[in-house]
């Protein structure tokens, strides 16, 4: 391997959060920018290099016309991370997933909706293949950290697959649904240090699906704690539409 | 009178957040095309509120932008809050109020230092800067990440914030905590001084045009979050008129919506705050002010960034005395205060890094059923436009790379937030 691998930074449709996390963890780690070579990161630098191995892409996928513009990354890339909840599942942008197209663009833009090219928001690996997934909105610090370490010994980034209550416990957390709230911990992959239920928030799902959530066990627990149906759907699609509509779409 | 033809063509501009375009044509003289495109997706967040619990709505519309999430979180529950008759305690107001501080800081941090910066030391990025000055660009950090850790003990981070909630907090800061807070933002004075040294060193370029300028205004404090909308060219409106100062219109090149107030345009941000309410400036912000030749009223839009530099100083000093306040006081945990109605409508506004935003929400039943937001960088480009076209016939005779940073530092110095303003509508409460 050469000296320092090329790194690139990309963003489609996102608040550009994740990037901004990304600028925040060199505050911490600024022997990071020994390590690698940056050769794009609009957001932050006027250098363009097309040279690169490694791309991180932040943002999900929503009109047809970023399709090739991904494609093109990923024949550059070596590795192609996702870098995010909006890159991993499709975010908070999925929320319209559920809704009917026209009618949202409509919305917003009135009788200019065609004037703005747009549809269903996906995660990029509905377009591309992805290497590895940094997940949550926004990432973490650490966890981006050791992503990059890990790239840079020539392993994958690796998420264990457990439920965010099991963090939330070794935390020492009070329960949320003890303090009258509810958390979609018991379904959604760990990773984040339970950092919502531990500043008295419950768990909204930004780092998706564990691989074998129990989504009736959930909807009936959040049942029993007093929320509607519709409020469970509300909860349940904050993050999580596109996987929820995938699992019901297998049965 | 040059008879030059040029065209430039900026794809997809660097150093700002999300995607814009300039496109300037210039044939035998003559100003054809002056255009700042917004590429960005469109992102239809007013749409995706709609038929959920009224308390989602400010984690959501925190995400449309991860470098002033706080102050769309702070908007929509303070449209929320009118909608619902919701009155926060003095405790929730004055730990808004210094989160707020913390947001402001860490966004003008970053887009002075990193963004701006650059053009001004011959570099094109603040990494080749972290070698040719590692003291600078070590100090940006410092300081940026006392702005976040700021924010982190009063709402568990800066994006997105965690413990905000319709009537206040989940979390509380411990006074510690606090106290350890204001023992940095005191030591951070050095960093701070050195930063207005620095500003006052780099010579911003000679170009100014005379516009309106607004921003939301209180009598006795430099207002970040309620007020009244306030205007240079006279008049102040209630927030709840804020359609009638913004009368937004759809443009072709523009996936976010242009606005105009008085005049042709208008300019919101730091600047505009700058006009519109120097003399509630801490005296420090006001000796700031002085050393970096910022005098109100300033029309030079590259000025903006100098008069983020005074804020910097302004909200050091107004963090440390809110932690006084509140130290004073004590930190109690209390609950939110509790809606008085479940159906109702609410504008929520504030002075978010990049200017004045609204939020207007429309509830049933405690469910949103209609929202609109108006973002700042949505506000500035329509001005942004009246700037460019009167820069470019007065700097034709310089070559097309001149001309094209000349364009490049015009648009960064209004800061843009492009994928913020991407989302916009024209909907008609009834």
């Amino acid at each position: 391997m050469s000296a320092k691998p090329k790194v690139a930074f990309f963003e489609f449709t996102s608040c550009e959060g994740c990037q901004l996390t990304v600028v925040d963890s060199l505050q911490d780690h600024p022997e990071l920018l020994d390590a690698v070579e940056i050769v794009q990161f609009r957001e932050a630098i006027s250098e363009k290099g097309e040279d690169y191995a490694i791309a991180f892409i932040e943002g999900s996928c929503s009109r047809p016309s970023d399709e090739p513009k991904l494609q093109a990354i990923r024949q550059q890339a070596a590795i192609v991370v996702a870098l995010g909840a909006c890159a991993h599942l499709g975010g908070i942008n999925a929320i319209r997933n559920r809704m009917p197209l026209q009618e949202v663009r409509e919305y917003v833009y009135g009788d200019r909706a065609e004037w703005f090219e747009t549809y269903e928001p996906r995660p990029i690996k509905d377009v591309i293949k992805v290497d590895a997934v940094i997940p949550g909105c926004p990432i973490d610090r650490r966890e981006f950290i050791k992503a990059v370490t890990h790239l840079l010994q020539g392993r994958m980034p690796f998420i264990p697959d457990q439920p965010l209550c099991m963090e939330c416990k070794l935390k020492e957390n009070i329960c949320v649904y003890t303090r009258g709230k509810v958390c979609l911990g018991p379904i959604t992959l760990a990773g984040c240090d339970a950092i919502c239920p531990t500043y008295g928030d419950g768990c909204e799902g930004c780092r998706g699906l564990i691989a074998n959530p129990n989504i009736e066990a959930m909807r009936q627990v959040m049942h029993e704690h007093g929320l509607t149906d519709e409020a469970i759907d509300a909860k349940l699609s904050m993050f999580l539409t596109n996987q929820i509509m995938a699992l019901e779409e297998a049965g | 009178m040059t008879t030059k033809s040029l065209k430039v063509d900026v794809h997809h501009l660097t150093r700002v957040e999300g995607h814009g375009n300039i496109v300037v044509d210039v044939q035998n003289g003559e100003l054809k095309q002056c255009e700042l495109q917004i590429v960005e997706t469109p992102r239809f967040f007013e749409a995706m509120l709609r038929g959920r619990p009224y308390t989602d709505s400010s984690h959501i519309t925190s995400r449309i932008c991860g470098i002033c999430a706080v102050g769309h979180a702070t908007t929509s529950l303070r449209a929320t809050e009118k909608a619902l008759g919701v009155q926060p305690s003095e405790q929730t107001v004055l730990l808004r109020k210094l989160n707020f501080h913390g947001e402001i800081l860490d966004s003008h941090i970053l887009h002075a230092y990193m963004l701006v910066a650059p053009d001004f030391l011959g570099v094109g990025s603040v990494i080749p800067l972290a070698k040719s000055a590692p003291e600078v660009v070590l100090r940006a950090l410092r300081m940026k990440k006392l702005a976040g850790d700021l924010c982190k003990a009063i709402s568990g981070r800066h994006t997105h914030p965690i413990a905000m909630t319709v009537g206040g907090f989940t979390h509380f800061p411990g006074s510690e905590e606090l106290a350890a807070l204001r023992e940095r933002l005191v030591a951070m004075r050095a960093d701070v001084d050195a930063t207005v040294e620095l500003f006052s060193t780099l010579q911003m370029p000679d170009f100014s045009r005379d516009t309106e300028y607004i921003a939301l205004h209180k009598p006795d404090e430099y207002c970040f979050i309620d007020g009244v909308i306030a205007s240079t060219d006279g008049g102040t409106w209630p927030i709840e008129d804020y359609r009638r100062v913004t009368n937004e219109t759809i443009v072709r090149h523009s996936s976010a919506k242009h606005t105009a107030n008085q005049r042709e345009s208008y300019m919101v941000g730091a600047l505009a705050r700058f006009n519109v309410n120097y003399d509630q400036l801490h005296p420090r912000a006001k000796a700031a002010a002085a050393t970096l030749g910022l005098k109100p009223k300033n029309t030079n839009p590259y000025m903006n960034t100098v008069a983020q530099v005074v804020e910097i100083v302004h909200c050091v000093e107004d963090a440390i005395r809110l932690i006084d306040v509140l130290l004073a006081r004590g930190i109690t945990w209390e609950a939110p205060a509790p809606p008085t109605r479940l159906s109702g409508e609410g504008v929520g506004a504030c002075d978010v890094p990049r200017g004045t935003l609204f939020h207007n929400y429309v509830i049933e039943d405690g469910k949103v059923v209609g929202a609109n937001c108006i973002i700042p960088t949505g506000q500035n480009l329509a001005n942004i436009e009246a700037d460019m076209r009167k820069l470019v016939p007065e700097i034709l005779d310089r070559t097309q790379e001149q001309i094209t940073q000349a364009l490049e530092m015009l648009v960064r110095a209004y800061d843009p937030c492009i994928s913020c303003s991407t989302h916009l509508l024209n909907v008609q409460f009834v």
